[in-house]
């Protein structure tokens, strides 16, 4: 975070999050934001709160406390379809596509087009536009497929395709793909580099949702730890290495890794070399809680 | 983006609909148009064996009888697409059969009333059963079974028993009436049927019906309101099914209690030779049809040819083995 206001804003700012189920605290005052056109990951393990996260953002959720900003104006998400307006659509782990339809009608599944016939009551779905638009999406990520092959004949890696060209045909500007390599027979990391470069050139942010780390450092300009409910870490790729990251995600903290034996704690040496890396997070958790409580 | 051959095969799309050996194809064929020559073939066998199966009168006829079953078979396949099933469909025939039969004398000339507080009766057993499946989340086939029985016993209770006949004459029209050359009832099901047609291919409903078949889940994550999908197909198999016994009453000039028993195993058994699964997500109100009329000709044929009654049942079982096994051999 730097002092001066940035050029522009971030394409949408999630900020001090809190969301409690319960007795249990799933998210505790979390913040992230991502930049237009950058690929974000969110790493964390099971339970961290990645994906109560994520349904704040795709508007499942309503936060008990926090704000969500896009282009820097404050803004809410009361239901999903509500995210989607604004140019959010999520891609689901199993990529929620139905098999026994074709890949033109999954693309639109839920908000085909329409026309009129015999006046304005009579409504059927426009097949012809779902199936251009259908080819334009899926040439745009540059795998194209023919929009009248039902979707059980396709590959892990063209339903991928099909869950991301959905985003597209309706002009997303973020989109947020969860665990996106766990339904895909080989875990193809190359494949989803492809993807992930292919919607930068578009202009799309993305926000991955994983517990690997070589899919984020592989994918990701930016990511985010999440530990029991909190960002415990903010990173620029290559600014620390996966044994680092790997420690943070399960211990909370940096500092026990890098031991210089010079006497200054790791995580203030960090923040003062590197001024990319942002640890407040991190130390604060280590002096407060990681007992769940919440005070 | 590099030529993997996953990408070539994509690139190619259609051509590999038609890969595949020539055994392969051979299977595709006879799953995809198996049941229609396998009727082709009946009724060049009829029009040889049978003298008086190739006129028009006898064909109207077989459309006319087989007129009720279709009718109920048409909402049956909406449900059966969402991978349910309606067993109450039988005692429903009776239940609205009945309504009809004793509120047509008395309206005397208009049997408006009658015939909505009919179609109202299917509409009201189709909603318990879409309660239960949606809001109670029982499975459909248990949420049916309950509702056949209580519409059956509605249907019992209400005349204790007794059979109710002799309808006005607008009511028996609906039976037995003609426009033009074409029977009413036989009317009745075409503009049935091609309404039913028009929404499960055209219409965004229709759409989300195999959606929620196919993939429920799937289909929840896109924002479909699969609970209103669900209720809305056991409401159009309620008003299709208490069609099906306003025609029934009509054509009989009057109502029994017990009039439809049975009749859900020969609608689902149409329904499954018409090429639907009963695994939901696969089906049309063509291939229904054509399952209805297949069942009917070959019905009309033994009947011709002075087959034994007794046989028709298991003819309609062999067919039925015959359509499942043909089923897997579908191209898609």
């Amino acid at each position: 975070m730097t002092d001066a206001p940035p050029a522009t804003p971030p394409l949408v700012a999630l900020k001090d999050i809190h969301k409690t189920f319960g007795a249990v605290s799933a998210l505790r005052g979390v913040s992230i934001d991502v930049q237009p056109g950058e690929t974000f990951a969110l790493l964390g393990d099971n339970a961290a709160g990645k994906s109560t996260l994520m349904k704040v953002l795709t508007g499942v959720y309503q936060p008990d406390r926090g704000s969500i900003e896009l282009d820097g104006k404050r803004t809410e998400f009361p239901t999903p379809s509500a995210s989607r307006d604004q140019g959010v659509e999520m891609v689901y782990q199993d990529f929620a596509l139905a098999d026994n339809l074709d890949v033109r009608t999954n693309v639109f599944l839920g908000r085909e087009p329409q026309k009129n016939i015999l006046g304005p009551f009579l409504r059927i779905i426009d097949r012809k536009k779902m199936e251009a638009e259908t080819k334009r999406v899926l040439e745009r990520l540059d795998i194209p497929i023919n929009p009248r092959l039902k979707v059980k004949r396709l590959s892990g890696g063209q339903r991928q395709a099909v869950a991301i060209g959905r985003a597209l045909a309706f002009d997303a500007r973020l989109i947020i793909m969860d665990e996106p390599t766990a339904n895909l027979s080989v875990a193809k990391v190359d494949k989803l580099i492809e993807v992930t470069q292919r919607l930068k050139d578009l202009g799309i942010a993305v926000i991955i949702i994983t517990h690997r780390l070589d899919e984020a450092f592989a994918v990701a300009d930016r990511f985010a730890v999440m530990r029991q409910g909190q960002v415990v870490g903010r990173f620029h790729v290559g600014d620390v290495t996966e044994a680092q990251v790997a420690h943070l995600i399960s211990h909370g903290t940096l500092d026990d890794y890098v031991d210089h034996g010079d006497g200054i704690p790791a995580e203030r040496r960090r923040i003062g070399s590197t001024s990319s890396i942002d640890v407040v997070d991190a130390m604060a958790t280590r002096g407060t809680t990681t007992d769940g409580s919440d005070s | 983006m590099s030529l993997t051959t996953e990408n070539i095969k994509a690139l190619l799309g259609p051509a590999d609909l038609k890969q595949g050996s020539a055994a392969t194809k051979v299977k595709r064929f006879v799953g995809d148009y198996g049941i229609l020559i396998f009727f082709a073939l009946i009724v060049v066998f009829l029009a040889v064996a049978a003298p008086n199966f190739l006129t028009l009168n006898n064909l109207v006829n077989v459309v006319r009888q087989s007129s009720i079953i279709g009718l109920i078979a048409l909402g049956m396949t909406f449900i059966m697409i969402t991978a349910g099933i309606d067993l109450s469909v039988g005692s429903v025939v009776g239940l609205a059969g009945m309504t009809f039969a004793l509120l047509a004398p008395a309206s005397g000339g208009a049997f408006w009333l009658p015939l909505i507080v009919g179609l109202g009766v299917g509409l009201l057993v189709g909603f318990l059963s879409a309660a239960m499946v949606v809001w109670g989340g029982i499975l459909p086939f248990l949420a049916t079974l309950a509702t056949m029985a209580i519409a059956r016993t509605a249907a019992l209770v209400i005349t204790d028993g007794q059979v109710v006949s002799g309808l006005s004459g607008p009511a028996e029209w609906l039976g037995s009436g003609f426009v033009g050359p074409i029977p009413v009832p036989v009317i009745i099901f075409l503009l049935a049927a091609l309404l039913c047609e028009f929404v499960l291919s055209r219409t965004k409903f229709g759409s989300h019906v195999y959606a929620v078949g196919g993939n429920e889940e799937s289909a929840k994550k896109v924002g479909i309101s699969t609970g209103r999908v669900l209720f809305m197909v056991y409401l159009i198999g309620g008003v299709t099914a208490a069609l099906g016994g306003l025609v029934l009453t009509a054509r009989l000039d009057g109502a029994a209690p017990v009039a439809g028993t049975g009749y859900e195993l020969q609608v689902i058994a149409a329904v499954v030779i018409g090429g639907t699964s009963l695994f939901g997500g696969v089906g049309t109100i063509r291939g229904t049809v054509i399952g209805v009329l297949l069942l009917g000709v070959v019905m009309n044929g033994m009947n011709l040819m002075g087959v034994s009654s007794y046989y028709q049942q298991g003819v309609q079982g062999i067919i039925l083995v015959l359509a499942v096994l043909l089923n897997r051999w579908k191209s898609d």
